[in-house]
């Protein structure tokens, strides 16, 4: 008897509102699977167009060259998105920091302290195979961005010790690259973005490692979540200022 | 050799459909964002499934490797203030309390 | 067909994603029905423009699929750091802590 109450305790029953919602979603799945069954096959694709000029592009990767060549303008918005995130949340409010580190245990220590090197060699070759086999700036960023969140986590580097400026330079340094090509694409080439096809290899590897650097700093500030503490131009971080943050 | 891919393919589906849907329901955050680093492993395999390596490579990093972490610590940030439980509580005791 | 099983699972990842942006009521399962939707997308772009051989594949969609992740981590930072910051400052509304508690046992 006991099990029955505690059983019809349990039961909730959904508000008239969420059986619309469930409605409208169920309706909503039946367009969207009439549609699927309808597109017309064989799909128009623009696959034959890059094969053709891929060897033009600079890169043996058909996923990089329309990446970073063929839609290069897309890419730097995209890179400028970034950018706007890390604007928006250094505007918000510090980054929070513990006191202390709790129980960082030495296998902890001693793995982030082996896995350091290694990440920056496999993150270093993913951006550089991004030429000509499956890799590229995005890849390589991510796993950088990861060794530092894991360097983050470990106490190896304080959130209260992070500088500012070189921050801001890392994160500036991928959009104003990208930015100083499609302005040397202006001067050299004629039009914005335009990479001549004997230059555009090494062109496209220094956009790539740029870009690398930017992101693996860029998301590894999104997992701190705020400014620093010592940001240029304010006053000194005084420790009751965020209402007890941290 | 294409029924053991046909298998797999819907095994893959199926396992994402249900992630994806105890993950919605699931009564705990934390085991949510569990599901959802799961979620982002599995989605991780059906790219490659798809052709699509570098989607792949992207997504075990940025997908699972990232977007968990930053979940986890906003958790952790959030429910700093409230000293909430993080187990699921049992139901008599929710329902007294509320 | 690959094409059209992992095209539904995309959809079908779409409205459940749609469904927990509407319904729930925590801020970050709301977010995690976000990427919920993003994913679902992005699993329907490419697997639209399957082939059977490795060879031929079409790479405009993979390129926007690539954007699109990066894109929706970006997002997601920026909405994380908002959720923390509104829930930190909504001061403690006894009514309002009810009702997103029973929300919370209900979802």
């Amino acid at each position: 008897m006991k099990t029955d109450s505690r059983m019809q305790v349990q039961k909730t029953k959904m508000a008239p509102l969420i059986w619309v919602v469930l409605l409208l979603s169920t309706c909503l799945t039946g367009l969207l699977i009439w549609t699927v069954l309808k597109i017309p096959r064989p799909l128009p694709s623009l696959a034959p167009e890059v094969a053709n000029r891929l060897a033009a592009s600079g890169v043996d990767n058909s996923v990089t060259a329309v990446l970073l060549n063929f839609r290069g303008y897309d890419t730097m918005l995209e890179v400028m998105v970034f950018l706007l995130g890390a604007i928006t949340i250094w505007s918000i409010g510090h980054a929070p920091f513990p006191p202390k580190i709790q129980d960082t245990s030495p296998i902890q220590t001693a793995a982030v302290r082996l896995l350091a090197p290694f990440v920056c060699i496999i993150g270093g070759y993913l951006v550089w195979q991004g030429s000509s086999h499956t890799g590229g700036a995005f890849q390589g960023g991510a796993v950088l961005s990861a060794g530092l969140v894991l360097l983050l986590i470990s106490d190896f580097l304080g959130v209260q010790r992070v500088k500012s400026l070189p921050l801001r330079l890392g994160f500036t340094l991928g959009p104003l690259v990208f930015v100083g090509m499609a302005l040397w694409g202006i001067i050299a080439g004629g039009s914005f973005l335009s990479f001549a096809p004997h230059q555009a290899g090494a062109l496209l590897l220094l956009l790539e490692a740029a870009c690398a650097v930017s992101i693996g700093l860029t998301l590894a500030a999104f997992f701190a979540g705020g400014r620093p503490l010592d940001d240029l131009r304010e006053e000194p971080y005084s420790p009751g200022q965020d209402e007890g943050e941290g | 050799m294409t029924i053991i891919i046909t298998c797999f393919d819907i095994l893959l589906a199926g396992t994402l459909l249900w992630l994806a849907w105890q993950l919605l329901r699931s009564a705990d955050i934390f085991k949510a964002i569990i599901f959802f680093i799961s979620f982002g492993l599995l989605m991780s395999i059906a790219w490659v499934r798809m052709h699509a390596p570098d989607v792949a490579l992207a997504e075990a990093a940025i997908g699972a490797g990232l977007t968990g972490p930053l979940f986890l610590a906003a958790l952790r940030r959030m429910e700093r203030r409230q000293r909430k439980e993080r187990r699921i509580s049992p139901p008599e005791e929710r329902n007294e309390n509320g | 067909m690959t094409n059209l099983l992992y095209s539904l699972t995309g959809l079908i990842l779409f409205i459940f994603g749609f469904f927990a942006l509407i319904v729930c009521a925590h801020p970050l399962r709301k977010i995690l029905g976000c990427n919920i939707m993003a994913s679902g997308i992005f699993l329907f772009l490419v697997a639209t423009s399957y082939r059977a051989d490795a060879a031929a594949i079409d790479p405009v969609p993979q390129a926007m699929v690539l954007t699109g992740i990066v894109v929706s981590v970006s997002f997601t930072a920026v909405a994380l750091i908002l959720a923390i910051h509104v829930r930190k400052s909504v001061p403690k509304n006894p009514q309002l802590g009810e009702r997103s508690r029973k929300d919370e046992a209900a979802s």
